[in-house]
């Protein structure tokens, strides 16, 4: 699936929810299912900045296709993180790089995109591009 | 007694809803809200007289310095300072803290010692570090315990000869903490040290009589006590003044120019160059009279019933632990529920119209101190309710059962 599909697979996913009661309620779900960081890269140096949680996030390459990992001490923060992974991972970094983020404004967490909200998701979409600028490099 | 349906009505914002649902504002600790009292004061000052003080011959000018140094007169008179140029206007408790702290470099040196409390914002903590590498002086901190509360008998021992300055607040933002200054103050002037004394949590709740303290710097921020934001006053007792050297030099501050020597303005000019904030400065004033207007015994214990009932409340609940439990505080609740982060618990509060402030709260050292990333903390104060509580507890319920 590309980026597109998978994002809109998000939005029907929670076009369901009638209230903010059930949004979160998924979210933290999803967030008990994040693909979860190897322990060993949870260093100082995978840490988001920007965020009153703490939030690491690792990427490796297969296939020249991105799988990223990530963890957070908070679970909605986790729950957020795992939304966008799930749109990110496994695609290739050119496609990363080109993605926009507005579904996140779609599936009703617009107020989570304000650059100043404490839980840096901003800061989140900026470092998975960042890897996807690294390894794009690589494969150039 | 005080009649609290009748003092919401005075804060216009207490009508609004956030996310739907009516507006519970538990966040008093970080700022309080403004009643239409002080509002119509700022409104009046932009409508009928703004102008710049101290210097035109007009009218307006007239008008504004005059309110503007009547301000400081109730300013001087709500903290009982002897004089009314030992109140200094600056731009909050911030600003009068570095203010002091950069007069104190020419006063130090090497071998000196600053002594500061492990309850402090840390933000007031960087003020004196870098009073510390510009001249050589040591800081030292007096630990606290369990219960959040300073150990004063390791206070004793850190004071001696070379003590020259202590920087305590009167009341913990983190835990709501309040310190016995009485006996700071007393025990630091044994040895010939300063005492300043950072008053933002303390002046919404009580009030202080600087003389009967003995206080030679005291401190505070006007949006914490119903007033508007950046404004914010320095105590200095009139030979604490003189002896330190001015903080920024430009308009207001001189008496005369020259570019062979210029000479100061005496107090409180001195300190007060530029510009100020004059219509927060008058705003303050109105913002002191509509406190005393309730008057701090009301305030106080219908505060202290609000805490009680809070943290009785609170206690119930299971898996949830309260910091900072010591005997004397203030209406602050700083606390965890079990291993929920308090981010999560202050977003899904916020989705239920509940303003609480989650994290370090600016007090790094507290949160290493108990081993935790942060805390959620409510405060209240005097236009909250029990049945706000009430709500809040359920909101509370309810996001404890969708994060367990
Ligand atoms: C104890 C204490 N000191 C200082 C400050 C800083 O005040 P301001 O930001 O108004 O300068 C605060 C505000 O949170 C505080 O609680």
């Amino acid at each position: 699936m590309t980026i597109e599909e998978v994002q809109n697979e998000i939005i029907e996913e929670f076009a369901m929810f009638e209230d903010w009661e059930e949004r979160y309620q998924y979210m933290i779900d999803l967030g008990k299912d994040l693909p979860l960081i190897e322990e060993k890269y949870k260093t100082d140096d995978n840490i988001i900045k920007g965020c009153q949680s703490k939030v690491w996030v690792h990427a490796n390459m297969q296939d020249d296709k991105i799988n990223f990992t990530a963890d957070s001490d908070a679970i909605i923060t986790k729950g957020i993180i795992a939304i966008l992974i799930r749109a990110f991972s496994n695609q290739h970094p050119k496609d990363i790089l080109e993605a926009n983020t507005d579904f996140i404004d779609k599936i009703g967490l617009k107020e989570h995109l304000s650059p100043t909200r404490a839980n840096g998701l901003v800061s989140m979409i900026k470092q998975l591009k960042l890897y996807a600028i690294a390894y794009q490099t690589q494969l150039n | 007694m005080l009649d609290v349906q009748k003092i919401r009505k005075d804060f216009p914002i207490l009508n609004r809803t956030v996310n739907g649902k009516p507006l519970i504002y538990f966040d008093n600790a970080a700022t309080s809200q403004t009643p239409q009292q002080v509002i119509d004061v700022i409104v009046d000052y932009y409508s009928n007289y703004n102008a710049n003080i101290h210097r035109g011959v007009h009218s307006l000018s007239q008008e504004a310095t005059d309110a503007y140094e009547q301000a400081r007169i109730k300013i001087q008179k709500h903290f009982n300072a002897k004089h009314s140029y030992e109140i200094i206007y600056t731009a909050g408790t911030t600003h009068s803290i570095n203010l002091v702290a950069n007069g104190f470099s020419s006063l130090l040196k090497k071998g000196d010692e600053i002594i500061v409390s492990a309850l402090e914002h840390h933000s007031n903590i960087v003020p004196w570090q870098m009073l510390c590498e510009r001249t050589g002086a040591t800081l030292r901190v007096i630990p606290m315990n369990e219960n959040g509360e300073l150990i004063l008998s390791d206070y004793d021992a850190l004071l001696n000869e070379h003590t020259k300055l202590v920087f305590v607040n009167h009341i913990s933002n983190a835990l709501g903490t309040i310190n016995p200054i009485e006996s700071i103050i007393e025990k630091a002037h044994a040895v010939g040290a300063a005492v300043l004394v950072d008053g933002a949590q303390s002046c919404p709740h009580l009030k202080p009589d600087v003389q009967a303290l003995d206080v030679d710097f005291y401190v505070c921020s006007a949006h914490k006590i119903c007033g508007p934001t950046g404004v914010g006053m320095l105590y200095g007792k009139e030979e604490w003044l003189i002896k330190l050297p001015p903080y920024q030099g430009g308009g207001e501050m001189i008496a005369e120019v020259s570019f062979a020597k210029t000479t100061y303005a005496g107090l409180p000019h001195k300190f007060e160059a530029g510009t100020p904030n004059i219509c927060g400065g008058i705003a303050f004033g109105a913002a002191l009279d509509y406190m005393n207007g309730i008057g701090f015994e009301n305030i106080a214990a219908y505060e202290n019933e609000l805490l009680a009932y809070g943290t009785e409340q609170l206690q119930k609940i299971e898996g949830l632990k309260i910091y900072g439990t010591a005997k004397e505080k203030t209406s602050v609740i700083s606390f965890n529920v079990g291993t929920i982060h308090p981010y999560d618990i202050g977003t899904i509060l916020d989705k239920m119209g509940i303003a609480v402030r989650t994290g370090h709260h600016c007090a790094q050292p507290i949160m290493d101190f108990y081993k935790i990333p942060g805390t959620i903390r409510a405060s209240f104060m005097f236009y909250n309710t029990k049945e706000e509580i009430d709500a809040f507890i359920v909101a509370l319920k309810k996001a404890i059962m969708m994060l367990s």
